[in-house]
């Protein structure tokens, strides 16, 4: 019998409980490193701006991961306490006495109390459900605060918003915040002790607890733990830190307005997480990253990029529900066998031709998309560098050509990769 | 008097093509489990598509074939798409269809730009029905009124007297059984499927002359209807007639009358403070109704969940 209670601290399951509170310190330093020497690498300001912008939706996908990933509740308004708690930092901007004797870097944390207060009480009806229901609460809910912004002009400012000046806050160490690069550092502290927080409150008894509801609330019951309680703190706690990004973004940009709080925010939000993968902590900081790349990269190169954006987002739900880090973390065990060379050369022999049909295929779209909409007599179009004359049929045939080719190729060297796949992920054999 | 009919009419014509969304998904709903966030955008495309064949065939062939298209492409939006997510669980599919939905808009302004198309009431319709104290009613909500009655009435026909009918009824609460006599489920689901998004189809053919074709209109009514069947009782036919009906009248009547809160809180003996521009309260008193119009189903909606969660006449509560 006793046997069955000991613990045998070489098994991984038990060597991860044992050590739940611990951390591997090794990727956080290689993070602060990172966030620290960025704004070295990239130097203009317009770098800085797209950082910015990119730390913030890192902690405000981290903070949605909480729910999505980690409690298994898909919200479809969660910008609103993002948006709640960055108007209530820019109310304290403005009340100028408190202001001036607070240092700016405290501001966020006022902004995730907001947020978890909303949270607190719309997570007390919100979330007695998981799924359809919550994620049915959650956008009305979303809707009814979006649509209280412009009737409740005294706190969201109506239709114009409100706007303060961050540089009214207590000088921190002389600080004052006037340049970008002040607010790059603040904003990378602040996403990593989010990021720190929010990946130790995972391997807290309450984040374990949020994994097992997700995937079986019953035997969570059964268990002795209220499934609803479960979804609730994780709920507070993530609109807490949704707050803090919305703090974040008030301190950046200065302004907020009823964007910060409409479905269409919400919606974006659950689109980078999704992207970036929910399975995994990291993924969200993955899907931030790429999708703050492609709004701004893509929108300077296209009218289309919302639509890529989706397709993007449709494929990725319907073939990749791992998402991006999902498709890293795949490669895992091929590397732990030492077979990960084994799928260099199909990946390229692959992969290259469907990136080629791809962009031929964007080619055709942008084409059409210039055939129906530019103005009379405008016939000039410039894709991937080269200019033509959308109305002649020339650039139409060699755009289906490159998109045939491309695909047919694909096709052809797929199932070598699907071999050479499962040949690296099969242990023994020659390596 | 006069007013209150004039009302009355014009909220039934908005709750009888919120109910002609909402039947659809609230059936499909009953069916997968799964709330079909592009429910709305399958409307913005049938009255696209209705205007795109409107132009060629005019405007009773419009009616005729765009909610066919639509309920075609519905279809194979089961069967391609949803039916592949659905391995993943009931998260990824509403994943899915709120990716779906984008993807449908950027799609419709890809095609036809981002302008109001300019689909308007066919020329048999075009005239005054007939007026009551100076407000005239023109023909055409008045046949808005007769299709959407039809559409119901031949629905609850189909479903609860003849054979189909009954299968599918038996096919939502037990599939496996149904299954296993030998009725082929799959295609069922996905013939629900594509009659509940042709059904929106209807609704945006006969919407979009009215309230405007153009990219954002499944936006507009999109966050409504779900209020609505949630209001109702997800999954309940009865529920979402009831809560679309509702509905229009709440909002309809909210916006012809001018009740400001001011007199509401001074009826009931709270008197309007001193100074109110300096008040923190002073914009919950300046608000009137026609500006909270739009949002009365959303308060509705928040009410019944906490007081009723499995809506008006819903039996369960997932």
């Amino acid at each position: 019998m006793t046997d069955q209670i000991t613990t045998d601290p070489t098994k991984p399951a038990q060597r991860m409980r044992a050590g739940s509170m611990t951390i591997t310190i090794g990727p956080w330093i290689v993070a602060a490193i990172a966030l620290m020497a960025m704004p070295y690498i990239f130097t203009s300001n317009s770098a800085l701006t797209i950082m910015n912008q990119m730390w913030i939706t890192v902690v405000f996908a981290l903070a949605y991961n909480m729910l999505l990933g980690q409690g298994g509740m898909l919200s479809f308004g969660h910008a609103v306490y993002a948006g709640v708690g960055g108007f209530a930092c820019m109310h304290i901007m403005n009340m100028s006495d408190l202001f001036a004797a607070m240092p700016l870097p405290v501001l966020p944390i006022f902004g995730g109390l907001f947020g978890m207060g909303l949270a607190m009480i719309v997570g007390a009806f919100s979330t007695r459900s998981a799924g359809t229901v919550f994620a049915m609460i959650s956008l009305g809910v979303g809707e009814l605060i979006a649509a209280c912004s412009v009737i409740i002009v005294a706190f969201f400012g109506g239709e114009e918003g409100i706007s303060g000046d961050r540089t009214y806050a207590m000088p921190f160490f002389g600080n004052e915040f006037l340049q970008q690069i002040d607010v790059y550092y603040l904003t990378s502290f602040w996403v990593l002790v989010s990021a720190v927080l929010m990946y130790l409150w995972s391997r807290t008894p309450v984040g374990r607890m949020a994994n097992a509801v997700r995937d079986n609330p019953e035997r969570a019951e059964f268990l002795g733990y209220s499934a609803r309680w479960v979804r609730f703190y994780s709920f507070v706690a993530s609109g807490f830190f949704a707050g803090v990004a919305g703090g974040l973004f008030a301190i950046n940009y200065e302004i907020l307005t009823e964007e910060n709080l409409n479905t269409a925010s919400s919606g974006v939000i659950l689109l980078v997480t999704f992207l970036g993968g929910v399975g995994f902590f990291f993924g969200p900081i993955i899907g931030a990253i790429a999708f703050t790349l492609l709004q701004t990269v893509l929108s300077l190169q296209t009218e289309l990029w919302a639509f890529y954006a989706g397709t993007l987002f449709v494929a990725t739900v319907m073939f990749f529900p791992g998402g991006l880090a999902g498709l890293l973390m795949m490669h895992v065990p091929a590397f732990k066998l030492g077979k990960a060379n084994l799928l260099v050369v199909p990946y390229i022999k692959t992969l290259i031709p469907a990136a080629i049909g791809v962009f031929g295929l964007c080619a055709l779209v942008e084409m059409v998309f210039h055939f129906r909409h530019a103005a009379t007599g405008d016939d000039e179009m410039t894709v991937f560098w080269m200019t033509f004359d959308s109305h002649t049929i020339m650039p139409w045939i060699i755009a289906v050509v490159v998109t045939a080719v491309g695909f047919g190729i694909m096709r052809m060297t797929a199932p070598a990769m699907k071999e050479a796949w499962n040949a690296a992920n099969t242990a023994g054999g020659k390596s | 008097m006069e007013l209150i009919l004039v009302n009355l009419i014009d909220g039934l014509v908005t709750g009888l093509l919120l109910f002609m969304l909402s039947a659809g998904l609230t059936l499909i709903f009953s069916m997968m489990g799964v709330l079909n966030f592009a429910h709305a955008s399958f409307y913005m495309l049938g009255a696209y598509f209705a205007y795109q064949i409107s132009i060629a065939l005019g405007f009773w062939m419009g009616l005729l074939l765009a909610p066919l298209i639509v309920g075609v492409i519905g279809a194979g939006v089961e069967r391609y798409g949803l039916r592949r997510v659905h391995q993943y669980g009931h998260v990824p599919e509403l994943i899915f269809t709120f990716g779906l939905a984008l993807l449908i808009e950027e799609l419709v302004q890809f095609i036809w730009g981002k302008n109001q198309m300019p689909y308007s009431v066919p020329e048999v319709l075009d005239f005054t029905a007939f007026s009551i104290a100076g407000n005239s009613i023109p023909a055409f909500k008045i046949f808005m009124i007769f299709i959407s009655i039809a559409i119901f009435i031949g629905l609850l026909f189909i479903l609860t007297k003849t054979r189909v009918g009954m299968i599918i009824q038996a096919a939502l609460s037990y599939p496996r059984t149904v299954e296993a006599l030998g009725h082929n489920v799959p295609l069922i689901f996905m013939g629900v499927f594509g009659v509940g998004t042709a059904l929106a189809g209807v609704a945006g053919v006969i919407a979009g002359p009215v309230l405007g074709t153009f990219p954002g209109m499944a936006f507009v009514l999109g966050s409504i209807v779900f209020v609505t069947i949630v209001i109702g009782g997800l999954g309940s036919l009865w529920g979402a007639l009831v809560a679309s009906l509702l509905i229009g009248w709440i909002t309809t009547f909210a916006k012809s009358y001018n009740i400001a809160m001011s007199d509401i809180l001074n009826g009931i003996g709270i008197a309007t403070p001193e100074n109110l521009g300096d008040s923190a309260l002073r914009d919950l008193w300046t608000v009137t109704s026609p500006q909270i119009a739009d949002i009365l189903p959303y308060i509705l909606m928040v009410l019944i969940l906490i007081f009723r969660p499995a809506g008006l006449f819903g039996k369960r509560e997932s």
